[in-house]
């Protein structure tokens, strides 16, 4: 069972993360680029640099790297939460929990702090991931109440864990991008996509890795 | 009959606790994935997946 489940999660989150990684590379990553031109004259006219020290070949190497080890990690997350509920491990059933995961890590998060281009206005880092981390949890479980339990008092806790974190938002005090409005708002919805596109592979990936995995068990 | 029902409730069925063991080690094992690419801080994890974090909106400096 661990092996079919783990062997699962590195191929659906492999295949899903190329795929991820080539849309990248033609949506999200240029816009990056183009705004750290800006965070650049900016930071010359400063007298600081700027960005990651890796740049080229190299660079999209390593992204499409992390991408992939984040596409197992939703993966391994889809797997892991349709075991645990005691679901059916199916394309269609995955694909919907992928949603909720989207809905949880992509828009609930994005509310609080939009997708971020390098050179934005940001407050202290580790209360931004602690927050993160923290209203993606409760939304994933306030979306799990709202969707699989009964009793009405629980669904009303699930309305308020989803709610209740997008009052704690760590928001700069003052807009201060170096990049363009029209870049960001681009990059904004562009992360939006990459992100719905991510779950939903990684879910529809699961499923039918899982389906295909487990005839080949039947069959020997 | 209704003691050996009970007792049957009370012990997770073979299959069911299987499926919760590999279910623990995907979620630490996606959790750990996601965590190295989406959030740790060593400087050279930081620059290598810089443009993933900021895809998917991860926090990002």
């Amino acid at each position: 069972m661990i092996a079919r489940v783990l062997t699962t999660g590195v191929i659906a989150g492999l295949v899903a993360g190329l795929a991820v990684a080539a849309l990248q590379h033609f949506t999200t990553t240029p816009l990056i680029l183009a705004a750290e031109v800006y965070e650049t004259a900016q930071h010359a006219h400063e007298g600081a640099e700027a960005g990651p020290a890796i740049s080229g070949l190299r660079r999209t190497a390593a992204t499409s790297v992390a991408t992939i080890a984040v596409s197992i990690g939703y993966a391994l997350i889809l797997l892991a939460a349709m075991l645990l509920s005691g679901d059916a491990i199916a394309p269609r059933r995955a694909a919907l929990w992928g949603a909720c995961a989207f809905a949880a890590t992509g828009l609930a998060t994005s509310l609080g702090l939009a997708p971020q281009l390098p050179g934005m206005a940001e407050t202290e880092l580790a209360a931004r991931q602690i927050w993160w981390l923290a209203t993606a949890l409760s939304t994933g479980g306030g979306l799990f109440a709202l969707l699989r339990l009964d009793s009405a008092a629980v669904k009303i806790a699930g309305v308020a864990l989803i709610v209740a974190p997008q009052f704690f938002a760590p928001q700069p005090a003052t807009p201060e991008s170096t990049a363009p409005a029209e870049l960001a708002a681009r990059f904004a919805a562009s992360s939006l996509a990459i992100q719905s596109i991510s779950w939903a592979l990684a879910g529809v990936l699961v499923g039918l890795v899982w389906r295909l995995l487990s005839q080949e068990k039947e069959a020997s | 009959m209704n003691a050996k029902s009970s007792a049957n409730a009370a012990a997770l069925a073979p299959s069911r606790l299987e499926a919760l063991k590999a279910a623990a080690v995907a979620l630490v094992l996606g959790f750990g994935l996601v965590w190295i690419a989406g959030f740790a801080y060593p400087e050279s994890v930081h620059d290598a997946a810089h443009d993933t974090r900021h895809a998917l909106s991860f926090p990002c400096h």
